[in-house]
C-alpha cells in the first residue's frame, strides 16, 4: 500500500473550483514534484494535505489512517510536515529555539516541571539541545544559532524552515517552493540537501518547484497541474516532454 | 542519530549559565535590591508616611503588570480585562478572610488559604473568560475581555453575602436576603467588604512579586514557554509543527488570572473597606497596567517591573506640583515613550547589555565566551 494515497482531493470556494479530482499515490522514499504555472492550485494543494483547508470533496490517508478534514496540528502529530512559500518563521525567536518549537511534540515535559524546574526539565532540554543541534549542525546553520530568526540572510531562513519541519520528525515533507529567489549555485546546494534529508531522516517528499533545473535535477515523478486539474503524471523526463504540459507550462 | 557526542562549543555555551537566565538573575537582584533599601529605611523610621503606604500597592501592580505581560507580550493578545481577575481574587480573598478570621488565629496560615482560594477562583474566571475568548482575534478579544471586567465590577456592586446559623444567604438586594437575626452580612453590594484583616505587608508583597517573576520567566523559558511565543510570532506556522493554539492559549489566561487574583488578595487585605470602583477594578485599571506593560516593554519581564513600580508612585511623588501633577505624569509617559523607543536608546541599551553579558560570561568560563 502505498504511504501517502489522495483520492479525489477538492475544494470549493464559492463557485471556483481551486482543485478538482486531484488523485496521488506516493511510495516511501518517494521524492515526487507538483508543477503548474501561477494559480494552478499547487499550494492549495498543500493547504489541504497540511488541515489548512478542509477539502469540500475526496479522502487523503498517510499510512492507511485517514486524515481528511483533521487539524493541523493533528495531521503534523501524524507524520506531515510543510514548509510554507512566503517563509513563516517565529521571527521573534532565535534560530536554535525555532528548531526547538519544531521539536514540541518530539520532547516533551509539563508546564508544571518547567514552572518548577524538575528535574524533568533539565533533562528533556538537555535532550533538546542536543537534538536542535544536530539538526542545526545537518543545515550548517549551527553558526548563528543564538541569531534571531528574523535577522537570518534568505537562504538560510528557507534552510531553517526545512530545519524546523524535520524536527517534528514527519514522514512525509513537503516543501512549497523551495529553491524561490535563490540563485543557480544555490539552488545546486539545495538539491543536494534535499536528496541528503531524505536519506538521513527516511523521509518522504513532495515538493513544489517552479525551478525546472531543480525538478528534472532530484525528482523521479511529476504532476502538471492547470486551473486545479491534473494536466499530466507521470516519470519527469517524459512528462516534460508532453506537448500539453509544454503548451501550457514551459512554454518554446 | 546520536553518534556524535563530543561537546560542540556550541552546547558548552549552552550548558555555562545562558543569557535569558543571566537576564531573569539581574531582575531578581533588582527586586531584592529595591525591597531591601525601603525596608530598611522605613523600619529606621526615615519613610514618610505617604511613601511608606505605596510600598504594598506598587508591589500589586508590578504583579499585575508581570501577569498581563504574559498575555500581552508573550501570547501576543490585547486583554484589557485584568482588573476583572484581580476584583475576582480581592473579593474571594477578603471573603474568606472576614469569614474565618475567629476560626483560623494562625495569620499565615489564613493569609495563605486566602491566597490559594482566590487564585483558584480567579483561575476560573480565566477559564470561563478564556473558552468563549479564544475563538476571537485582534480587536475582538480586547472588546470581550474590557466588557468581562465591567460585567465582573458590576456583579460584586450588586452582590450581597450573609452568614447565620442557616448558613450562607447570598441575593442581589440586601432585602431578600432573609437573615437570622444573629447572622453578619459579608458582602454588602456596593459598599463591599468591611474589616478584612490587615494582613498585607511589604515583606508579603515582596515575595509574591519575586513569585510572579519567577513562574513567568520559567514559563517563558521552556517549552510551554516557546510553545506561547511561536503562536504570537505566527499562528500558521505554529498550528503546522503541531502545536495546540487553543491549549496553550487556555494555559496563558489560566496561569495570568490566577497571579492577578493573588495581587487582588494583596491588594485588599491592604484596605479596611473593599469596594468595587472605576478606578480600583474597572477599566481605568486594566488600561493603567496596559500602560505599565506597553511602556516596559512587551514580552520584558523587567522593563514591566520597573514600569509598574515607577509609574505607580509617580503621582503620589509629584504631589509636590499640586494642581500640576497630572500634566507632569502625562509628560512623563510621552518622554518615556520617545525615549524608550528612540533609536540611539536602543542601541545604547543593546550595547550595555552586550557588554554586561560578555562580562559575565568571561569571568565564567574563561576567554572561549562569545
Amino acid at each position: 500500500m502505498a504511504m501517502l494515497e489522495v483520492k479525489n482531493l477538492g475544494i470549493k470556494f464559492g463557485g471556483l473550483h481551486a482543485v478538482e479530482d486531484f488523485n496521488l499515490e506516493l511510495e516511501k522514499g518517494a521524492l515526487y514534484g507538483l508543477i503548474g504555472p501561477n494559480g494552478a492550485g499547487k499550494t492549495t494543494i498543500f493547504n489541504l494535505l497540511t488541515g489548512v483547508y478542509k477539502p469540500t470533496s475526496g479522502q487523503f490517508f498517510l499510512d492507511g489512517k485517514e486524515l481528511t478534514g483533521k487539524k493541523p496540528a493533528d495531521i503534523n502529530k501524524a507524520g506531515i510536515a510543510r514548509t510554507f512559500q512566503n517563509i513563516r518563521l517565529f521571527s521573534n525567536l532565535t534560530v536554535f529555539d525555532n528548531v526547538k518549537v519544531g521539536l514540541h511534540n518530539q520532547i516533551k515535559y509539563s508546564t508544571t516541571a518547567a514552572v518548577f524546574r524538575l528535574p524533568a526539565y533539565f533533562k528533556s532540554e538537555r535532550l533538546m539541545n542536543e537534538k536542535a543541534h544536530e539538526l542545526l549542525k545537518v543545515f550548517e546553520l549551527d553558526d548563528s544559532a543564538d541569531t534571531l530568526a528574523s535577522n537570518l540572510p534568505y537562504g538560510k531562513q528557507r534552510k531553517l524552515e526545512i530545519a524546523r519541519a524535520i524536527a517534528t520528525n514527519p514522514k512525509l515533507l513537503l516543501l512549497d517552493e523551495p529553491a524561490a529567489g535563490m540563485n543557480p549555485n544555490e539552488t545546486k546546494e539545495l538539491m543536494d540537501t534535499i536528496k541528503f534529508i531524505r536519506d538521513k531522516f527516511q523521509l518522504t517528499i513532495l515538493v513544489i518547484e517552479h525551478d525546472m533545473n531543480l525538478v528534472s535535477g532530484i525528482c523521479e515523478n511529476i504532476t502538471v497541474l492547470n486551473f486545479g486539474t491534473e494536466l499530466a503524471k507521470g516519470k519527469t523526463e517524459e512528462v516534460l516532454k508532453n506537448p500539453e504540459v509544454i503548451k501550457a507550462y514551459l512554454g518554446k | 542519530m546520536s553518534e556524535k557526542s563530543a561537546k560542540s562549543p556550541l552546547l558548552k555555551k549552552k550548558a555555562a549559565l545562558r543569557p535569558v537566565t543571566k537576564k531573569n538573575l539581574v531582575t531578581y537582584l533588582m527586586v531584592i535590591v529595591f525591597f531591601a533599601l525601603f525596608q530598611t529605611l522605613s523600619a529606621t523610621g526615615n519613610l514618610k508616611f505617604a511613601y511608606k503606604s505605596l510600598l504594598v500597592p506598587i508591589c500589586t501592580s508590578v504583579i499585575m503588570a508581570v501577569s498581563l505581560n504574559l498575555v500581552v507580550g508573550v501570547l501576543g493578545e490585547l486583554s484589557l480585562g485584568h482588573a476583572g481577575f484581580m476584583c475576582v481574587g480581592a473579593y474571594v480573598g477578603s471573603f474568606f478572610s472576614v469569614l474565618t478570621e475567629d476560626i483560623i488565629t494562625v495569620t499565615w496560615i489564613r493569609f495563605t488559604l486566602a491566597f490559594i482560594f482566590a487564585a483558584v477562583a480567579a483561575s476560573i474566571a480565566g477559564v470561563i473568560i478564556g473558552v468563549p475568548v479564544l475563538r476571537l482575534k485582534g480587536d475582538y478579544l480586547a472588546i470581550v475581555t474590557l466588557a468581562f471586567g465591567e460585567i465582573i465590577k458590576s456583579l460584586v456592586n450588586v452582590l450581597y453575602i450573609g452568614k447565620d446559623s442557616n448558613g450562607f444567604h447570598i441575593a442581589m438586594d440586601s432585602a431578600k436576603l432573609n437573615m437570622e437575626l444573629d447572622g453578619m452580612v459579608i458582602v454588602k453590594g456596593p459598599q463591599g467588604i468591611n474589616g478584612t484583616p490587615k494582613d498585607s505587608t511589604f515583606f508579603i508583597g515582596f515575595i509574591l512579586v519575586m513569585l510572579t517573576i519567577f513562574i513567568v520567566t520559567n514559563i517563558m523559558d521552556s517549552r510551554t514557554g516557546r510553545a506561547i511565543m511561536s503562536v504570537r510570532d505566527n499562528r500558521i506556522a505554529a498550528e503546522s509543527v503541531g502545536i495546540n493554539i487553543t491549549k496553550y492559549k487556555l494555559i496563558v489566561f489560566t496561569i495570568s488570572a490566577a497571579i492577578a487574583g493573588c495581587a487582588g488578595v494583596l491588594y485588599s487585605h491592604n484596605l479596611t473597606t473593599l469596594s468595587a470602583n472605576t478606578n480600583n477594578f474597572g477599566y481605568n485599571m486594566s488600561i493603567m497596567i496596559l500602560v505599565y506593560v506597553v511602556l516596559g516593554g512587551l514580552g520584558n519581564i523587567r522593563g514591566s517591573v520597573i514600569a509598574a513600580a515607577v509609574l505607580y508612585s509617580l503621582p503620589e511623588l509629584l504631589r509636590g506640583f499640586s494642581k500640576y501633577r497630572m500634566l507632569i505624569y502625562a509628560i512623563v509617559l510621552i518622554v518615556m515613550m520617545i525615549v524608550n523607543n528612540g533609536s540611539y536608546f536602543v542601541k545604547l541599551k543593546e550595547k550595555y547589555s552586550y557588554k554586561f553579558y560578555k562580562k559575565i560570561n568571561s569571568k565564567k568560563n574563561g576567554k572561549e565566551a562569545v
